[in-house]
């Protein structure tokens, strides 16, 4: 059909009465409109030559929220913490160059944790391209392997399409990050806008619904099980509010105990009775020696990571493993599995619940008493115990008044990484789906202040507090500017301990105490830089004046951070050494000695 | 021109063979995939074998529909039965493929691969190459006061067969377009 052009609109679709308007207008228009179109309310960006014409629309257009961020790697980080925190993706803008190499890290991220992402991002002109033109990198072949998929757009009549159906692929089946790199002059040239519309959607379709063979098969094993587990993961949170419900429901009405991965906490309540804590190397002793000793294990989203599986020789030697995930090649990757079952969380428990009751909602009911008997047992360990002090503050129990001092409330929390994010998973309670928002795959240090600012633009009631290391927090500290302008009320809680912690607790088990590069020797005055940024500091490192630092920190009304001393040698347990098996769990320095064999050594 | 600096028998070993294979349960896989051919899409596919350390030992890929913009991707890899499922999942998942098959196992297919290999006119060995090619029923396609250049079409195990024999004849360059295959049953 022949575009019929009128005065800057064109109608060149006219069917059954349906009429599709179709304007024309500058590519930087045109995303902007796309945006709009797909529900974007906020864009985490930081400008740049490339793309000033999309600024100068931002300008224009005041129905988008734009967020300053100080650093690339920081707005896809506010991007993960906001879409992990609403389900919605996130949404970036940067430069060419170094604006977009700045932010491959939290692509990479991203990927890793299934994060629903879209990059926009300058180029060069179409005609510049190849050239090492000022500023000019191969931003598409950087992130091909740390996106989804991406695109370089080269003609203005071909952008809504490709935003349009970015948007679709960085949501729909495993969601992930997806960029679109847009040359300058493509911004500024005239073209086509096309609505969203379902041909965006006809080149990527994942299966969503299960096999009904496959379901009638787990719902049989379900009915015969005498030691049971359900290990569920990010995608249950992935798949949206609707998963964690069912998810709930599998467990309650089964009476099966369960245990989640770092990415999947708040699936299941911490307050369930069902609940066993997180499993993998630093997971509860239950959730461990239960995936060893279980017979049947149902996965429901989570990927057999290495941190999770342990030794795979050894991993859960005498189960039957059943593996639900939304993509085939997470399925016998890691571990060979005796039911793959190919489909969406909501969809696949969906139909398992239905097929279940159906079939009478029966279980092994005896078998399954025992079996809690035993993971009694294992619970009466008390794993995550420890030795408590009057004169220095353990990071334990800064994380339990803190857990004490706000449970109940609105809270979303985020995390850096090291020993202070595993002891944050360990000792706060989640009891919803997307109030934690960790970097799990990458292990990214400097996620977690920005991704609190990403969650307090999203929920500007909610209480958003940042469980940091001193260490992590530095590498994005920039963005504590970005809380300023914006007005966010994010709180850092640094867990002080002067050292790269993580690292010297491998050091102190692996490399016999020689703490190489480990010790934080110059640090700033955390209290002046709070002032300094224009927020409030507060310093604690007496146990007894901790609740009052605490209540200080979360009456305050701006942004805080908190520079909390904690003992500098603190050890994180449980651990299961790398390359061993989950029953040779190490619960900590005063209850078992061992080490980690060589092979164990050469596995990060 | 100098003669080719390779031995008798020399064996097939990928680039990309960052993986501990060669071991006793490794097999031999020809995919064929069906992708959109748009910019980057090479890159894609051979940058998730670099990337995820799997084998590359052939590969062909050529527009195969001019209208749909459609090519295929035809590679031979080599792998445990885990890894080559592996390689086929993740091939699944990139969005511009719209298809892999296992030509190795999924029905019945043949597989063919064309080489062009230059001898020097000159040496004495033309002859006797001449010679070679009839018995492997290869074609000469061009003959000049310096080269002649053969043609065979055969498969992979032909072809190093004729590679070998030619190596006594003065062979100078040898050029292969990596393996080809089609389903001939369901
Ligand atoms: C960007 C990056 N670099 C290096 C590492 C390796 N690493 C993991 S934990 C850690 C130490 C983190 O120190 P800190 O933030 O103070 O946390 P702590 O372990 O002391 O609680 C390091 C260096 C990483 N995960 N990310
Ligand atoms: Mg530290």
């Amino acid at each position: 059909m022949i575009p019929l052009s009128l005065e800057g609109l064109c109608f060149s679709e006219m069917m059954l009465g349906h009429v599709v308007m179709e304007e024309l207008m500058s590519g930087a228009e045109i995303v902007l409109k796309a945006l709009e179109e797909q529900g974007v309310e906020v864009v985490f960006g930081y400008p740049g030559g490339a793309v000033l014409p999309i600024y100068d629309e931002i300008d224009q257009n005041n129905r988008i929220h734009h967020v300053l961020v100080r650093h690339e790697q920081g707005a896809v980080h506010a991007a993960e913490g906001y879409a992990r925190s609403t389900g919605k993706p996130g949404v970036v803008l940067v430069t060419s160059g170094p604006g977009a190499t700045n932010s491959v890290t939290g692509l990479t991220d991203a990927l890793m944790d299934s994060i629903p992402i879209v990059l926009i991002s300058g180029q060069v002109p179409t005609f510049m391209i190849g050239n090492d033109a000022f500023q000019e990198a191969d931003t598409v072949g950087i992130t091909r392997p740390c996106t989804k998929h991406n695109w370089l757009v080269k003609d203005t009549d071909l952008l809504a399409d490709t935003v349009h159906q970015a948007f679709h692929i960085a949501t729909t089946g495993r969601p992930g990050p997806v960029l679109v790199d847009v040359p300058k002059d493509v911004q500024f040239a005239e073209g086509t806008y096309h609505p969203p519309s379902d041909s965006h959607k006809k080149r990527y379709r994942p299966n969503l619904r299960g096999g009904a063979e496959e379901i009638g098969q787990l719902a049989e094993w379900i009915e015969t099980a005498a030691k049971p587990i359900i290990y569920s993961g990010g995608g249950v949170i992935n798949s949206g509010p609707r998963a964690s419900e069912l998810l709930r429901n599998l467990a309650e009405e089964t009476g099966f105990p369960i245990t989640s991965t770092l990415m999947g906490l708040g699936a299941y309540p911490a307050s369930g009775d069902k609940w066993l804590g997180m499993l993998g190397m630093h997971g509860s002793y239950e959730a461990n020696l239960a995936m060893h000793g279980c017979d049947l294990m149902i996965n429901v989203g989570a990927r057999f990571d290495d941190r999770i599986t342990g030794r795979i020789k050894d991993f859960s030697p005498n189960s039957r493993k059943v593996h639900i995930d939304v993509d085939r090649s997470s399925i016998n990757k890691a571990i060979l599995v005796d039911l793959p079952i190919l489909g969406d969380v909501t969809d696949v428990l969906g139909q398992l619940l239905d097929k279940w009751r159906n079939r009478g909602s029966k279980t092994n009911s005896d078998g399954v008493r025992s079996w809690w008997r035993q993971i009694d047992e294992w619970r009466s360990i008390d794993c995550f115990s420890y030795a408590n002090s009057k004169k220095i503050i353990k990071p334990q129990h800064a994380l339990e008044r803190l857990e004490a001092l706000t449970a109940g409330r609105d809270r979303y929390i985020t995390t850096e990484v090291g020993q202070h994010q595993m002891w944050a998973a360990q000792y706060l309670k989640f009891e919803e789906p997307n109030r934690w928002m960790t970097s799990g795959g990458l292990g990214t240090m400097g996620y977690g202040l920005p991704a609190s600012i990403g969650v307090q633009i999203a929920h500007p009631e909610a209480l958003v507090i940042n469980i940091a290391g001193e260490a992590s927090w530095l590498m994005n500290m920039q963005e504590m500017c970005t809380a300023i302008q914006e007005n966010l009320p994010v709180k850092q809680f640094i867990l002080n301990n002067e050292y790269l912690g993580m690292v010297r607790q491998w050091q102190e088990l692996l490399h016999e105490k020689r703490y190489s590069n480990s010790w934080c020797a110059a640090l700033p005055d955390f209290v002046k830089l709070a002032e300094s940024f224009g927020c409030l500091g507060v310093r604690v490192s007496d146990p007894a004046d901790l609740d009052g630092a605490i209540l200080e920190m979360l009456e305050y009304d701006g942004p805080v951070i908190m520079d909390c001393r904690v003992d500098k040698f603190e050890s994180c347990f449980p651990m299961i050494p790398s390359g061993e098996p989950h029953n040779k769990m190490l619960l900590g320095p005063s209850r078992d000695q061992a080490g980690i064999g060589a092979d164990g050594a050469v596995l990060v | 021109m100098t003669a080719l600096n390779i031995k008798k028998g020399t064996s097939r070993k990928s680039a990309y063979d960052l993986r501990r294979s060669r071991e006793s349960d490794t097999e031999t896989h020809t995919l064929s995939i069906l992708v959109d051919n748009e910019a980057g899409v090479l890159a894609r596919v051979v940058g998730l074998f670099s990337g995820r350390g799997y084998n590359i030992e052939s590969l062909a890929v050529t527009e195969v529909d001019h209208t749909g913009h459609l090519s295929r991707i035809t590679v031979v890899t080599t792998g445990r039965a885990h890894v080559i499922e592996q390689i086929k999942a993740q091939l699944d998942r990139l969005i511009p493929v719209h298809q892999v098959v296992d030509l190795t196992v999924e029905g019945q297919s043949i597989e063919r691969e064309l080489a062009l290999l230059k001898v020097g006119s000159g040496e004495s060995g033309a002859a006797e190459a001449l010679l070679v090619a009839e018995e492997f029923g290869a074609t000469q396609i061009e003959s000049n006061p310096d080269v002649i250049v053969l043609e065979l079409t055969g498969t992979v195990r032909q072809i190093d067969r004729f590679a070998d024999r030619l190596l006594d004849c003065g062979l100078i360059e040898i050029a292969r377009t990596g393996v080809v295959g089609i389903r001939v049953k369901e």
